[in-house]
This record gives C-alpha cells, sequence and structure tokens, in this order.
C-alpha cells in the first residue's frame, strides 16, 4: 500500500485511490484550508489558500527531497512516499498573506451578510489570518445583482473562487455563469438574457466559499447561528436526496444538500430545496375528525351532516370500531409513508379486517426523469417510498397492486370500508377520480390538505410532511436511509407512525427503530434495514449483490 | 483573537502579603467602611413621591430606544447581533430588504419584551451601529402584558423623547455617529 507523510504521521491510502494532498491530509486529521476547490468539481487551484510545502521521500534510502516553493495542494496528487507538510512557517505566512489579499477588497459587511456563521472566509482568517487589517476600510455595503429567479449575487463579497462558474459548466451544463474583466476587475456575471434559472441552481449557494451568493428564499429571514440541522432525506421525488433540514422553533428555514456518495453527491435540485414551503401553509388540516354516517352527505345542497372533531387518544379505538363495523376494508399505502408506517398500517388494517384488500396509494409523477450532465438525476416520480411500500405490500401478500387496482376493488362493490392514506404536497385527486369512493360504509382519509376525496370522506385524518416523520425510505434505486423528525409536526397533529402504533396496542412512545429491526427479521427483501443504519443508509439488495 | 495571541498579557494573580494574612488589618479596613455608611448622608429616596437622581444618565441602563439616523430612518440595520448578545431572549427582529440605496436590509418589526428583559445592555454593546441604546428611563409601567412588549414605533418614539437630553453616543465613546 502506498505511504503518505502528513507532517511526519505516515498513513496508508489505497493502492488504485486518486488522492490530492488536500484529501490525503484529512486522512491524517490535518485540514488544508481552501476556497476554490470542491471534490465535485474540476481543479483550477486559483484561490491559492492551500498552498503547502511537499517532497518525496526515497523509497531505498529514506532521505526526503522537498520541493523548493509552495505548491497548491488542490492540484497535487500523492503517491507512495509523498511529504506533505501543513503547518511549517513558511505554509502559515502564506496564508496570512492570502487571506489579507482577499480582505483588502472585501466589503466587512458581516454583521448583515447571511453568510455571517458559516463563512469559510470567517472561519479562515479566525484560524490563519492576521489580527489586524493594514489596507484601508472599504465601504459598509456590497453590490448586488439579479442573476436569476432564485440566488442574488452581491457582487464585492466575491472571491473569484469560480465554484459556482464550474458548477454550471459541469454539474448542471448550462453554463449561466461566468467571468467578466480581468485582473482586480474580475466579477461573477450572468450571459446577457440567459439568467441562473437552471433546476439545480440552488446549488452555487451552497458552493459559494463567501457570502457572494445569497439565496432569495432564505436571504434576510434567519441568522444561520440560530438554526439546528436534522439529517433527513427529502421527499419530493424517487431520488431520494440526502439533505439537511435546518429549522429553529419547529419552524424550518432551508434544506442543504447532505453529502452522500451512493445518492445525490453533493447536490439537490430546486424542486427539492424550495419544496417545504407546504410544511407551513395555513391550510393544512390540523383535526381528526369524524361525520356521522349518513346517507345524505352527498347531493344538491343537502344540509352537511354533524362533524366532529376527535380526540387523538379516542381515534385509536372510534376509528377501530368504526371499520370493523363497516366490514370489508380496502387500504391504500401511500408512497409517501416511511417502510415503517406502511408497515404498521398493513398490520393494523389485516387486525381490523384479516381479508383487508390492501394496494399502493396513488403515486404522483410528473414527466419523465430529468438528468444532468454532472450525474444528477431529478425523478419523475414525485414521491419518496414507492420501492419501500412495494415490499412492504409483498410482504403482506399484496404485492404488485397498484392504485387502479384499489380504485377498480372499491367501485366493483368490493369494499365496504376504506382507509386512503395520501400526504402529498399538492393537490393529487379530482372530483371526478374521488367519486368512485362516494358509496362506501365509511372512507377514512389521511391527507395534509382538502381534496374532493377529503370532502366525502367520515373521517378526516391529518398527515404530516417529511421533516416531521421518522422512519426509512427506499428510493429508486432500492438504498433505504433512515431519519428522524426535524420538527414536530403543528399543535396536536399525531405523525401516522404515532396513530399506527397506538392502533396496534404496543405501549410506550412509538419507536421506529424498534419496528425497522422488526420488519428487518419478518422479510428476506429488506433484511437489510437490521441493525444500525450508516448516515447514507444501505443497498437492499445488498445481500443479492454479494 | 486567539489565546496564544502575543498581545496578550496574561496575569497571575497576586499571593496573599502579611497584612492579607494576619486578618486584622482587613478587619479594620471593612468596619471602618461600614462606620463611614453610618455617618454619611442618607441616599436612599421615597420612591415615586421623590424622583432618584441618576448619575451620568448616558451609562444607565434603563428603557431601550431605537435611533434614527440624520434622514430619520430607524438606525438598525437588522443584524440580530442584539438578539444573538441577549441572554434573556427578549428582542424579536423581522428583517426584510431596506427600501433605501444604502442599506441593504432593515428590521421590518423590532419587538423587544420589557419585562424579559435584565437590563444588562449586552444588546446595546453588541449593535454595530448603535442603533439600539438604553436610555435612563426608569420607572417601567404597563397595564398588561402586551403593552411591555415594545414594537418598533414605540422604541423610535423612546428616541424621539430622550434624544435631546441623552444624544447618541458619539466617535469619542466608540460610536459609529
Amino acid at each position: 500500500m502506498p505511504v503518505v507523510i502528513v507532517d511526519g504521521t505516515e498513513i496508508e491510502i489505497g493502492a488504485d485511490e486518486r488522492l490530492n494532498c488536500i484529501e490525503a491530509a484529512r486522512r491524517a486529521g490535518k485540514e488544508i484550508p481552501h476556497y476554490c476547490w470542491h471534490p465535485g468539481l474540476s481543479v483550477v487551484a486559483s484561490c491559492r489558500m492551500c498552498l503547502i510545502e511537499t517532497g518525496q521521500r526515497d523509497a531505498a534510502t529514506g532521505k526526503v527531497t522537498m520541493v523548493p516553493k509552495l505548491v497548491p495542494g488542490c492540484q497535487t496528487p500523492v503517491k507512495d512516499g509523498t511529504v506533505i507538510v501543513t503547518e511549517s512557517p513558511l505554509v502559515t505566512e502564506s496564508r496570512a498573506r492570502v487571506e489579507e489579499a482577499l480582505l483588502i477588497d472585501h466589503p466587512i459587511d458581516c454583521p448583515i451578510c447571511d453568510k455571517a456563521g458559516e463563512c469559510l472566509l470567517q472561519d479562515y482568517h479566525f484560524e490563519h489570518g492576521q489580527p489586524e487589517r493594514r489596507a484601508d476600510l472599504h465601504a459598509f455595503s456590497s453590490r448586488k445583482r439579479d442573476v436569476g429567479p432564485t440566488v442574488t449575487l452581491f457582487v464585492d463579497r466575491c472571491i473569484m473562487c469560480t465554484r459556482c462558474v464550474r458548477f454550471t459548466r459541469e454539474i448542471s451544463g448550462t453554463s449561466e455563469l461566468m467571468v467578466t474583466s480581468r485582473g482586480a476587475k474580475e466579477e461573477i456575471d450572468v450571459f446577457p438574457g440567459h439568467p441562473l434559472a437552471n433546476k439545480l441552481s440552488g446549488n452555487v449557494v451552497d458552493l459559494c466559499p463567501v457570502g457572494a451568493l445569497g439565496d432569495k428564499d432564505f436571504l434576510y429571514q434567519q441568522r444561520v447561528w440560530f438554526l439546528k440541522r436534522e439529517a433527513n432525506v427529502c421527499g419530493g421525488c424517487s431520488a431520494g436526496c440526502s439533505i439537511f433540514t435546518e429549522h429553529n422553533q419547529d419552524a424550518v428555514y432551508r434544506l442543504k444538500p447532505r453529502e452522500n456518495p451512493h445518492v445525490n453527491k453533493w447536490w439537490i435540485c430546486d424542486d427539492g430545496r424550495y419544496g417545504w414551503h407546504h410544511l407551513h401553509d395555513a391550510s393544512r388540516i390540523l383535526e381528526a375528525s369524524r361525520r356521522s354516517p349518513s346517507p345524505a352527505r352527498r347531493g344538491n345542497g343537502a344540509a352537511t351532516p354533524a362533524v366532529e372533531t376527535v380526540e387523538w387518544a379516542e381515534v385509536v379505538t372510534k376509528l377501530r370500531d368504526d371499520l370493523k363495523a363497516a366490514g370489508r376494508l380496502a387500504v391504500a399505502v401511500s408512497p409517501m409513508l416511511t417502510v415503517e408506517e406502511a408497515w404498521m398500517l398493513c398490520a393494523v388494517a389485516r387486525s381490523i379486517d384479516p381479508q383487508a384488500f390492501l394496494a399502493m396509494g396513488f403515486v404522483p409523477t410528473s414527466g419523465a426523469d430529468e438528468s444532468f450532465p454532472g450525474g444528477f438525476t431529478i425523478r419523475g416520480e414525485k414521491c419518496p417510498n414507492r420501492r419501500g411500500v412495494e415490499e412492504v405490500l409483498a410482504v403482506y401478500g399484496a404485492g404488485g397492486r397498484s392504485w387502479t387496482d384499489l380504485v377498480a376493488h372499491v367501485s366493483a362493490g368490493s369494499a365496504d370500508a376504506a382507509w386512503i392514506t395520501a400526504g402529498y404536497p399538492g393537490p393529487w385527486i379530482d372530483t371526478a377520480a374521488a367519486d368512485a369512493f362516494a358509496g362506501l360504509g365509511h372512507l377514512v382519509v389521511q391527507d395534509l390538505f382538502d381534496s374532493p376525496l377529503m370532502r366525502l370522506a367520515s373521517w378526516r385524518l391529518p398527515a404530516t410532511g417529511f421533516a416531521e416523520r421518522n422512519g426509512t425510505w427506499v428510493n429508486v434505486a432500492h438504498r433505504a436511509q433512515s431519519f428522524r423528525q426535524a420538527i414536530r409536526p403543528p399543535a396536536g397533529v399525531w405523525p401516522e407512525g404515532r396513530l399506527f402504533w397506538n392502533m396496534l396496542g404496543r405501549r410506550g412512545l412509538y419507536d421506529p427503530v424498534a419496528v425497522r429491526h422488526q420488519i428487518a427479521g419478518s422479510s428476506a427483501a429488506l433484511a437489510a434495514l437490521a441493525g444500525d443504519m450508516p448516515p447514507t443508509g444501505v443497498d437492499l439488495r445488498i445481500h443479492q449483490l454479494a | 483573537m486567539k489565546p496564544s495571541d502575543p498581545s496578550i498579557t496574561w496575569l497571575e494573580e497576586k499571593p496573599l502579603g502579611l497584612a492579607e494574612r494576619l486578618y486584622l488589618p482587613l478587619f479594620v479596613s471593612g468596619l471602618t467602611t461600614t462606620a463611614r455608611h453610618l455617618v454619611s448622608p442618607k441616599v436612599t429616596v421615597s420612591y415615586p413621591e421623590q424622583r432618584p437622581k441618576v448619575g451620568n444618565p448616558l451609562i444607565y441602563r434603563g428603557v431601550h430606544r431605537l435611533n434614527r439616523d440624520d434622514d430619520g430612518r430607524v438606525k438598525c440595520v437588522a443584524c440580530f447581533l442584539c438578539a444573538t448578545a441577549c441572554p434573556a431572549h427578549c428582542i424579536d427582529i423581522v428583517a426584510t430588504e431596506s427600501p433605501w440605496p444604502d442599506r441593504e436590509k432593515y428590521p421590518e418589526s423590532f419587538q423587544i419584551d420589557e419585562l424579559r428583559c435584565i437590563f444588562c445592555g449586552m444588546c446595546e454593546e453588541a449593535c454595530p451601529v448603535d442603533a439600539i441604546e438604553l436610555t435612563s428611563l426608569l420607572d417601567l409601567t404597563g397595564k398588561s402584558r402586551e403593552e411591555m412588549i415594545f414594537d418598533k414605533e414605540k422604541l423610535l418614539s423612546v428616541y424621539d423623547m430622550t434624544k435631546d437630553a441623552e444624544p447618541m453616543k458619539s466617535t469619542a465613546l466608540g460610536g459609529t455617529l
């Protein structure tokens, strides 16, 4: 195995690994500061922050020969015997000078800059800069430039690392951003008439090491140090990107991509990034309610039957009694539910009616998959867990049953009651489609928002959004990722998991990990869910692949 | 500034001298202070009939005010540093893009819960533009809790009320005016 010497510590790297000095030093626990280098983008070595001393150890004699000048760590590959020095006086001095040069032209407007608190310029200046500024202070504000519908550019804050430019050229493949002028007058800009409007545009804000690119959705909303982050999974499409949900006081403020080499690498799409606003929509259904079954609940101007709000503790028993009394049950297991919730829902349904008809819930789609040159794909299937629900249905002998099958089953009069779980962020069913469920004795609808189907329901139950759930989702590539809830659901709402857990008569608080382990034991296809789940998830086919 | 910075001088606590260890000299000096207060004029006043005298109103920590700039606009730039520094979490700011070209953002709403405030002055200390200041107004009363949550307009009106008696912190005092 090749050996690299980082500040005197020998570390082994893989024989076929191609690492640069920054990556090799990181393995040894040494952080080499850098602005322009990003593992997902090409190397330009323009910021000069990662300058280090390197050398080569002679394998035969053990004599080390150093390179006489500093080299950029991002651009220097390591091989067997490479010596990296990250802490020498020469390196320290160089970093201080780079910081000083960057700050000469930087408006020190940290108090009003949204990046403050997570800014690399701040962090590196504190770590490597000098305490005093030798140049004159510039103006206290930065010029603002609108570069697209999602992003604002604060021109003077930019340090010209060109990460954003390389992103639009290499990952999104849209090349909207460019560098104009030369030397000290360099600026980022868009080509005239071509605003930064691709579906991955929000990523340039994450890439920006300073506060030059601001996310319009988050701009001025909150200082970053007030935010808490929870590792989560995006529910926008079946890609299941790993994200951080950043929140404060039960309000989501923004979503950030979480590095996951198996799923989304470092990126997320704008649909997912800004797809959390429905969580705080004022029109969400917040109460469990039941209306007394009455034959006149539809028709022209008939008096609306009394609707009573039901306490959650009573939902557990009353809902079971109602469904039991109704008879033959059909259940739609929504692909928005987690594997744990889907599994418990099936168990609840079968405990009410052992012959219950289980089927996949409505699968929302929107166009075809959309791929980008950088390897990122936005899926057309707009739900996060169809694979997981399919596997759960297979456990209950209902594999392959789709929403269409369920509608046909209900239309044929083979069911007396239906329980439709939904939880979709937008409208999903029209009046014509909902009419199939009109004649049922009991219709339970569990959804985030009102819909034609919800208006027919005798039981209306609120659903929860992606950041309010606990559990596991299985994405389109069979990768299962577990996550915990980031924020609490709106006051009083029980997440699906808690309701099903209580309806199963299990004691204590809903424990998704215990349920996950139970599922893993009950199905060979889901066996990979056993044990601790790594943050990047597991491939459900791992046993088949071996 | 890091703890290892050469411009920081680290001092050791002085060891106790003979007088401190003998105890008696300090005992006498303490008793002397007590005796001096026994014979000196009284400092208590019959508030509210009598008003207490505020020593230096510029450094007194009473009711907050939000300063205005030369154009009469609120000086605050909505940087949230006061809310960050506040140990009582009594400051609530909603920031938005400012309508003026020379300022990036400004507070759409700025509320201080005066009942929660402990009047420590950290907000004044943290403010990079000297927008929030504590005045020498010390009798703070209200008929409801809601009334004691001061909004932007009320805080600006406190400034209008006190600006002549207590001018904004000058540059000589470290202000940015």
